[in-house]
C-alpha cells in the first residue's frame, strides 16, 4: 500500500526548523576554542584553555561530584518510592486511584516556579531543626530533587506496568505465591527495564535541574549547573562552552547507542 | 475476609511511603506558601491588592502572557513542519527529523540558553559573521530583551510541542488523505483541507502544553532577558531574593497556580491523556 509522504514544501519548511533546533548547539563549538578570556568568536588562533580549565578549576570538578552525589541519591530514593507506589496500583487497583496517580504527578504539571518556592519554604522550615538537611546543603537538594523526579519515575513505571500480562500474576497468586513473591519474582524481573529507566531519567533530571536548586542553594551546595547558572548570568565564562560541548556529545553518543540497542532488538 | 484486609493492607503500605513523603515535602510546604500570601508582611488580602493594583506587577502579567502567545503559535508551527516529516517521511528523513529533536530535548535548558547567547550577543556568531561581510557596522541588540527570549524559548518548547502532534498524526488514516489525493485535491488542498483538520486535538494539545509551560518559565527568560524582560517566574525569584517581599512572590504564585489549573482543566476537557504521550 503506498503512503502518504510530505511533498517538496513540507521538506524544506522542516528543514529550516531542524537548523534552528541544532544552530545553538553547533554555535558553543567554536566559542569554546577562543583563546580569550572572554565570550567571543575566535578569530585566527584556537586554543584549549577552557577545556583545561574545567580539569585544573577544583570548582567545576567539585561541583560535577556533588551533581553526580545528589543525583545518585535523589534518583536511588524517587525510583524506589515509585517503585513501590506503582506495585500498590497495579497490584491491589485501590478506590481512589485515578486521585492518588493525579496527587503524585502534581510536581510535573504545577510552575516549576511554584515547585521552587514551595521547597525553599519546605528547606528553610527544616532549617531551623537541622544543619545538615534543611536549605543549601546537598540532602536538602537531594530531597528536593527526589519531589520534582518522583512523577517522572511513576509515570515511567506505571507504563510498563501496563504493558504486563496480569494473568502471569493471577497464576503466581493461584499457585500461593505471597504478595513479596508475586512482586519481587513475578512482576519486578519483567518490567525492569522500565524502572532502569526511571532511575536513569530521575538521574538525568537531577543532574540538570536548575529551576529549584536556584532557590534552596546559596554558597554551600553549587551543584554543576547552579555554578553554570553563576558563570552565566555575570561575565560569561567560555569554560561554560567547553562544558556545554562535553555535554552535547555524550548526549549524542548516549542517544545514538540507545537507537543502536533499540534497531538490534527489533533486527531480534 | 482475610484475603481482602490482607489486599487492603498491602496496596496501603506499598502505597503510603510516596504518599508520605509528598505530603510532608510537597503540599504541607505549598499549603505554607499559601499561607505566607496571606499573612506577610501582615494579615490579610494585601498583597492580592498590590497584584491588582500594582503597575509593576501587571506590566509583568502582561509581558508573560503576550511572550506565552507568541511562542506558543510559532513553537506550534514550527513543530507542525516538523513533525510531518518525523512521522510520514521515508525512513532516512525519519531518523534525521528524530535526531533534530531528540538532541536539544535531552539537552540542558542552560546549555541551549547559553547556546543562543554564543549567536546572538555583541561578540556572538551573528554578529561577527554580519560585522565581517560589512552586512552592519554596529552589532545588532538581539539578546538581553523580548527578542532573545522568544528565540530562547521557542527553541525549548519545540520538542514538548513535537509530542502531542506526533501521536495525531500516526493516528490518521493514510488512505483518507490518498482517497483526497486520488479525487484529483492538490497536495496543498490535502493538506490544508484534510490533514490538518484531522490533527486537531493534536494541534490543542500542543498548544496548551506549550502555553502552561511558558507561563511559568524562568531559566530562559532570566539568561536571555537579561533582567530587562522580566516573566512572572523571574519576577517571584526576585521579590523572595532580591526585594524580600515573600508575601508577594507567594502571592504571585497563588495566582500563576490557579491560572495553570484551569488551563489545564481546559486541555482535559479537549484531549484526553493518553493522546498527549
Amino acid at each position: 500500500m503506498p503512503t502518504y509522504r510530505p511533498g517538496p514544501v513540507s521538506l524544506i519548511l522542516a528543514a529550516l526548523v531542524a537548523l534552528f533546533l541544532l544552530l545553538p548547539l553547533l554555535a558553543v563549538i567554536p566559542v569554546s576554542l577562543t583563546p580569550t578570556r572572554m565570550l567571543a568568536m575566535p578569530s585566527g588562533e584556537l586554543s584549549l584553555r577552557h577545556y583545561r580549565a574545567l580539569i585544573e578549576d577544583p570548582r567545576w570538578i567539585n561541583s560535577i561530584l556533588l551533581s553526580i552525589r545528589i543525583g545518585v541519591v535523589s534518583s536511588a530514593f524517587s525510583t524506589v518510592l515509585a517503585l513501590c507506589f506503582s506495585l500498590g496500583v497495579w497490584m491491589f487497583q485501590p478506590r481512589f486511584t485515578a486521585a492518588l496517580v493525579g496527587f503524585v504527578l502534581l510536581p510535573m504539571v504545577v510552575p516549576p516556579v511554584v515547585s521552587a518556592i514551595t521547597l525553599y519554604f519546605l528547606l528553610t522550615s527544616i532549617s531551623g531543626l537541622s544543619s545538615f538537611f534543611g536549605y543549601d546543603t546537598w540532602l536538602g537538594v537531594a530531597m528536593a530533587h527526589a519531589v520534582m523526579t518522583v512523577p517522572f519515575a511513576t509515570v515511567l513505571i506505571l507504563v510498563s506496568l501496563s504493558q504486563l500480562d496480569r494473568r502471569i500474576d493471577l497464576a503466581a497468586r493461584g499457585l500461593g505465591a505471597t504478595v513479596w513473591e508475586r512482586a519481587t519474582r513475578i512482576i519486578m524481573p519483567n518490567i525492569k527495564f522500565g524502572i532502569v529507566t526511571a532511575a536513569l531519567l530521575s538521574f538525568v533530571l537531577s543532574w540538570e535541574e536548575i529551576g529549584v536548586t536556584l532557590f534552596i542553594t546559596s554558597v554551600n551546595a553549587i551543584t554543576l549547573p547552579r555554578l553554570m547558572w553563576m558563570g552565566l548570568r555575570d561575565n560569561i565564562d567560555p569554560a561554560i562552552a567547553a562544558l556545554s560541548v562535553i555535554l552535547i556529545i555524550i548526549t549524542v553518543l548516549v542517544l545514538a547507542a540507545r537507537s543502536a540497542v533499540v534497531r538490534l532488538r527489533r533486527a531480534q | 475476609m482475610k484475603a481482602y484486609l490482607s489486599d487492603r493492607m498491602g496496596a496501603a503500605l506499598l502505597m503510603a511511603p510516596l504518599l508520605l513523603f509528598l505530603g510532608a515535602a510537597y503540599a504541607w510546604p505549598f499549603f505554607g506558601v499559601v499561607n505566607w500570601s496571606f499573612t506577610l508582611p501582615e494579615p490579610g488580602l494585601g498583597q492580592y491588592d498590590t497584584l491588582l493594583s500594582d503597575p509593576l506587577v501587571q506590566s509583568v502579567f502582561v509581558r508573560t502572557l503576550r511572550i506565552a502567545a507568541i511562542v506558543t503559535i510559532v513553537s506550534v508551527a514550527a513543530a507542525y513542519a516538523i513533525t510531518v516529516v518525523w512521522v510520514r517521511g521515508t525512513p532516512a528523513q525519519r531518523v534525521i527529523a528524530e535526531f533534530c529533536i531528540l538532541v536539544p530535548f535531552w539537552i540542558s535548558v542552560l546549555t541551549r540558553a547559553f547556546g543562543w547567547v554564543a549567536l546572538l550577543s555583541n561578540r556572538g556568531l551573528f554578529n561577527t559573521w554580519l560585522q565581517a561581510i560589512g552586512f552592519i557596522s554596529e552589532p545588532l541588540t538581539l539578546v538581553r530583551n523580548e527578542f532573545g527570549v522568544i528565540v530562547g524559548m521557542t527553541h525549548f518548547l519545540i520538542p514538548f510541542a513535537v509530542f502531542p502532534l506526533a501521536s495525531s498524526m500516526r493516528s490518521l488514516d493514510d488512505r483518507v488523505l490518498l482517497a483526497a489525493r486520488g479525487l484529483g485535491s492538490s497536495r496543498m488542498r490535502t493538506f490544508w483541507s484534510v490533514f490538518v483538520p484531522m490533527t486537531r486535538s493534536g494541534i490543542i494539545g500542543s498548544a496548551l502544553i506549550v502555553f502552561v509551560f511558558s507561563l511559568g518559565f524562568f531559566v530562559t527568560p532570566a539568561i536571555l532577558g537579561g533582567g530587562r524582560s522580566v516573566m512572572v517566574a523571574e519576577l517571584i525569584y526576585l521579590r523572595i531574593f532580591q526585594s524580600p517581599d515573600w508575601g508577594l512572590g507567594a502571592a504571585i504564585s497563588v495566582v500563576l497556580v490557579l491560572f495553570v489549573g484551569a488551563l489545564m482543566a481546559l486541555l482535559f476537557r479537549y484531549v484526553r491523556p493518553k493522546q498527549l504521550i
